[in-house]
């Protein structure tokens, strides 16, 4: 069922963390679920934005599908090429196809290598002599993401935050890649700056075709870029759809509650809407809760909620949802189980 | 805002502010010039970006600007006393009792080898004489009350045992024990989920109403401060380049920065833009200011002053209406102009 511009095809992906116990001889006593049956797909020219709380697995889905972390189960295609199996070494020449893009561009950088070496550091990786040379290359990538090229020899210390971003962004599209995994790239950033970064990745992917997995948790930021959108919670997706049907017809109680606690820089406007309070924090990913993993948060819970887990059913084309009981309007003020 | 002489002073009033540093570099000016006043029970939004200021000011306030390393000058006076000049055991008996902080990062008031009820414990002894039974029941009354479930088995946690928002939770319970006046929260929530978050800045106004606290919120998110604030002051470079009452704030902004931050934000309630309306360029640093106005190299209309004021001459903060005031050189009809203009360019979603 591969569509002909897929780039990425990820199948009930698990990446589990062993809880050892202390002592002499440590046991593995239980599993931390980080990434517990994901599944998703992303064509050529594509946004899939992954969002969710602080330990919802969206930056450990990000890592596992570059092999950066060895998932325990599932497969990924990269190009139709399964590389979940692939050892550390046959996997070098893949990285010219996926590149990541980090949160924080201050440890991204080595802080010793000029922009030119850091820049330039995937040809000598992948030993390729781009046309026109090396460093013509790199002065050219610095231009396109809207760094000065005479800077070749500086230093990462001698940038701001935005214009280091900028330089993980040039090395990151050095090579052309298909793919480019983007864990929270502009969170750390001005809100000033963050808009320009935005606006740069989105004239990339126009103009080199670039899919990009775009991992944030701020909704907002993730409207702005993506072509579909996946709320993750507790290591699963709990809806997945296109951009317009998550943020104006959502169905999951969870993804409700996210978007009505996102703040909106209107006092009147803010003041006039619908809030969903949840309440306490996510449950540990140790031991989660039975049945639906966000049943203990949920104003929909009800009993079968804690002995049947949710399946992610498409309800209708592209738009899936794990929920028992999805609801089109909540409850204006919704009433959410008490405190944990 | 500002203080005539022999008027009654406002509850807090910051005057004439300025930090600096002294580095191998040159003068850095953290703060410069700033003056800002609150009425008692009110909510002060400073925003700004890094580098902006807005941190050192709040750090000023609270006496926690180390003067070894560094030249504060200028008055600050809260509730009849002036602060700026004390010693640090007169400072010391202040903070934590009329004076509280809440940090971004709650590890940064919370000591990670003492049990959260020993320290809140502590911190209501080092300021009141009260036995330590009668201490701990109002440990465990303000744990509960701000949120904290199965208080009896939590206050003998370790700050490591609690999730982000449970330790945000407790430094709050910390910074409000002693009832202190004055509550400052520096970015108290950016680290935290949107939905706790949320929960967070629930809690802050609703024991600031029972309180009858006043708080300075410091943040750099404009969508926060919708929520809490009554009145917004805008940094940059040092310096307040805007100050209005919230609602004014949102509506009308007059300073091109401003206009330019609340643009540049994603909103979620508009129409999806094909471009977000960045600002461009970086903000200035602090050793090499420009000699002008200190947004100019960033600003789209400083070519519209055509005595080229802006390049050379720092711009005041004066008054458009008594509430609102802005440090532009641009004229006011003109401001009020372009911001009508970029907010129709926006409304129309393209």
């Amino acid at each position: 069922m591969t569509e002909p511009n897929e780039i990425l095809r990820v199948t009930d992906l698990k990446t589990y963390f062993p809880v050892r116990s202390k002592g002499l001889l440590p046991r593995t006593i239980a599993h931390v679920k980080a990434v517990d049956g994901v599944s998703l797909t992303l064509s050529t020219g594509e946004t899939l934005g992954l969002v969710g709380e602080s330990g919802s697995g969206k930056t450990t889905t990000a890592r596992s599908i570059l092999m950066l972390v060895r998932p325990t189960a599932g497969s990924i295609e990269l190009e139709g090429e399964e590389i979940s199996k692939l050892s550390t070494k046959q996997l070098v020449p893949l990285r010219r196809k996926a590149q990541m893009i980090f949160q924080d561009p201050y440890n991204a950088l080595n802080p010793r290598h000029t922009v030119g070496g850091i820049v330039s550091a995937p040809f000598k990786v992948q030993g390729v002599e781009p046309p026109g040379g090396v460093k013509a290359t790199v002065q050219e990538l610095m231009e396109r993401v809207g760094l000065n090229p005479e800077h070749y020899n500086r230093y990462p210390n001698e940038f701001s935050g935005g214009q280091r971003q900028r330089i993980g962004i040039a090395r990151a599209i050095a090579l052309r890649p298909k793919l480019i995994v983007c864990d929270e790239p502009v969170s750390a950033l001005d809100v000033s700056i963050q808009a320009q970064i935005i606006n740069l990745l989105k004239d990339l992917q126009k103009e080199f075709g670039i899919a990009y997995l775009f991992v944030a948790h701020d909704l907002a930021v993730v409207r702005q870029i993506s072509h579909r959108v996946a709320v993750m919670y507790l290591g699963k997706i709990m809806e997945s759809a296109p951009r317009k049907t998550i943020y104006t017809a959502p169905l999951h109680p969870y993804t409700h509650s996210l978007l009505s606690a996102v703040p909106i820089p209107d006092p009147k406007r803010q003041s006039e809407r619908a809030r969903i309070r949840l309440v306490g924090d996510l449950p540990s990913p140790i031991d989660p809760p039975s049945g639906c993993v966000f049943r203990t948060r949920c104003f929909q819970a009800q009993d079968r909620c804690a002995t049947e887990i949710p399946p992610l059913v498409e309800v209708a084309p592209g738009h899936h949802v794990a929920c028992h009981f999805p609801i089109a309007t909540p409850p204006k003020a919704a009433t959410v189980p008490a405190a944990i | 805002m500002q203080v005539e002489a022999g008027a009654e002073r406002p509850f807090l009033s910051v005057s004439g502010l300025s930090v600096a540093f002294p580095t191998e570099d040159g003068l850095v000016r953290a703060v410069d010039g700033v003056s800002l006043s609150i009425e008692k029970g009110k909510t002060l939004a400073i925003v700004g970006e890094s580098g902006s200021g807005k941190s050192v000011t709040a750090q000023a306030i609270m006496g926690l600007i180390n003067r070894k390393t560094a030249k504060v000058s200028g008055e600050i006076w809260l509730d009849g006393q002036e602060l700026v000049g004390l010693s640090d055991s007169e400072v010391q008996a202040l903070r934590g009792s009329e004076i509280a902080m809440i940090f971004q990062d709650p590890m940064s008031s919370l000591h990670p080898f003492y049990r959260v009820g020993d320290q809140i414990v502590e911190a209501i002894r080092a300021h009141r004489q009260v036995g330590a039974k009668a201490a701990k029941r109002e440990t465990l009354d303000m744990l509960r009350r701000v949120g904290i479930p199965a208080v009896e088995r939590r206050i003998d946690d370790y700050p490591h045992q609690l999730s982000g928002g449970m330790r945000q939770r407790v430094m709050i319970a910390m910074a409000l024990i002693n009832s202190p006046a004055l509550l400052i929260a520096d970015e108290p929530t950016t680290a935290l989920d949107v939905t706790v978050q949320a929960q967070i800045l629930e809690l802050i106004t609703s024991l600031q109403a029972e309180f009858g606290t006043t708080v300075i919120m410091i943040t750099h998110d404009l969508g926060i401060v919708a929520d809490v604030a009554d009145e917004v002051a805008v940094m940059y470079g040092g310096r307040i380049v805007e100050v209005a009452p919230t609602g004014l704030l949102y509506d009308r902004p007059e300073m091109p920065y401003t206009l330019g931050l609340l643009s540049s934000i994603p909103r979620m309630d508009r129409e999806l833009p094909e471009r977000l309306e960045a600002i461009r360029g970086n903000p200035p640093s602090p050793i090499r200011l420009p000699a002008g106005c200190v947004f100019q190299p960033r600003c789209n209309y400083s070519d519209r002053v055509t005595s080229g004021a802006c390049l050379d001459v720092r711009p005041e903060l004066l008054p458009t209406t008594p509430e609102h005031l802005v440090r532009c050189h641009l004229p006011t009809e003109e401001r009020q102009q372009i911001t009508q203009d970029v907010f129709n360019i926006l409304a129309g979603g393209s």
